[in-house]
């Protein structure tokens, strides 16, 4: 649920579950998005050949 | 035939052997299969639910599995958080059996929610006064860092670790696993906690209603604690059987004897702690309702003092006692028994939060009511083990799990 959906209301329950929701989700999104972005590098580098 | 798949220097089985015993446990997994079309095709008539047991089998299997695979992100926060670095050599082992077990427990509840195409529901319309919503929330969100952890070991499969890209993609992966680990840990605390809160809220039933500390009551912190505690006893309880069945030795017996250890003081402490919010319930919280203790315990066939004798003294002291002693650690069979007695005593802890809440009479005109699950529900229950038979077979012959398999077995 997002705050432009009809059913949300700015209130802390709200908030605390959504907003702990996203923020887990955030990490997870961030820590692939480096591990990837890094793996392109690495690869492009031509790290990791040998194997 | 398929030994270029496998890692070097290791000996695994026959593969006619292998899949014979693939095909064995595969026939048991489509017979859950079977069921859980029954179930999603004519609807939830195929089980013994009803106005009592609205939360049945499948909510203790559920809360059962998730409880065992509390290994994996309390072996995962001791060895990226605490810093206990000798855990490396069981933590793929437990972050296995934890994805094994929180896939299970999600498979449960698409067949539990009866309708699987709107499960999005509980995320786009979601009532955030919910216990439950919390626990969705929080196991979904777990299984993804379950998946994340689990990836880096697929890829160092013999053959895919050739792949440059995924070389680096699981090398990197490793590096900033300490924050995904510390993100399970949080996530994991919380819906083990509001699995835990959620019977404990009812006002209505005595039997499980608890005070507590600002919005959660005894039981969410007991929750948390006792997958803590118990969850390594599974993995454990996992390890020696893949060693008895692979008659190999696959773990050095410090690593063994340091998760043992951690798991028989958690244990123990948690006991503590659940004998006093027993007497506290007993003496009163369950008075103040106008029930005596042993109205929990009598007049019916099943549920007697026996059962919560059996889950703190024999599946609770008696274990955190054994793992407790460096003598009982050392001692194989000892070991084997503690984390067995372990397994039994959260199974257990988990049947009576579930099932006998809705069994015992609330109203003076009540009855105990007993349940016996429908053979669709067992099978979807036993679907779960026959599930993670095979994907422990199919990651031990294809995976470098274990790091000490070489060391403690030189001769393939």
């Amino acid at each position: 649920m997002f705050p432009f959906s009809f059913e949300w209301v700015w209130d802390m329950a709200h908030l605390i579950f959504m907003g702990g929701l996203w923020y887990a989700l955030s990490i997870l999104g961030a820590g692939m998005t480096y591990c990837i972005i890094k793996t392109i590098i690495d690869t492009n580098k031509g790290k990791g050949c040998h194997h | 035939m398929d030994s270029a798949l496998m890692s070097r220097g290791v000996k695994r089985c026959p593969t006619w052997q292998f899949i014979l015993w693939l095909c064995l446990f595969g026939g048991v997994l489509l017979w859950g299969v079977y069921a859980i079309l029954l179930i999603w095709l004519k609807g939830l008539n195929q089980t013994n639910m009803n106005d009592n047991y609205g939360f049945a089998l499948w909510i203790w299997a559920d809360l059962g599995v998730i409880a065992l695979g509390g290994g994996a992100f309390f072996t995962g926060f001791l060895k990226y958080v605490v810093g206990k670095d000798d855990l490396k050599n069981i933590i793929n082992y437990a972050v296995i059996i934890g994805f094994i077990c929180y896939s299970s427990a999600l498979l449960i509840l698409a067949i539990d929610v009866g309708q699987p195409l709107r499960s999005w529901f509980i995320f786009w319309h979601a009532n955030v006064h919910s216990m439950l919503t919390e626990v969705a929330f929080c196991l979904s969100c777990y299984f993804a860092v379950l998946t994340i952890e689990f990836i880096p070991l697929i890829l160092e499969n013999r053959q895919i670790d050739k792949v440059p890209f995924f070389h680096n993609l699981s090398h990197n992966m490793h590096k900033v696993m300490a924050v995904f680990a510390a993100t399970g840990a949080f996530l994991s605390f919380f819906h083990q906690g509001s699995l835990g809160g959620t019977p404990s809220v009812l006002f209505g039933r005595p039997f499980s209603y608890r005070e507590g500390l600002l919005i959660w009551p005894w039981t969410f912190f007991l929750f948390t604690w006792s997958a803590a505690a118990y969850g390594p006893c599974f993995t454990l309880f996992v390890t020696r059987i893949t060693e008895k069945v692979t008659k190999k030795k696959l773990v050095k017996q410090n690593t063994i004897d340091l998760l043992a250890k951690i798991s028989g003081w958690m244990i123990a402490t948690y006991i503590i702690a659940k004998i006093i919010d027993t007497w506290y319930w007993a003496t009163v919280t369950a008075p103040s309702k106008g029930f005596a203790f042993m109205d929990f315990y009598s007049n019916n066939p099943l549920y007697g003092i026996w059962i919560l004798v059996l889950e703190i003294v024999v599946c609770g002291i008696v274990p955190a006692i054994i793992l407790l002693t460096p003598k009982g650690r050392n001692n194989s069979v000892a070991l084997f028994i503690a984390v067995t007695l372990g397994c039994i005593g959260v199974l257990l802890n988990r049947w009576v939060m579930v099932l006998q809440v809705v069994a015992m009479p609330v109203m003076t005109f009540d009855k105990w009511v007993m349940y016996i699950p429908s053979w669709q529900e067992v099978a979807t229950t036993i679907l779960p083990v026959a599930y993670g038979i095979i994907v422990l077979m199919i990651t031990y012959r294809y995976l470098p799990i274990f790091p000490q398999e070489q060391e403690l077995n030189p001769n393939p």
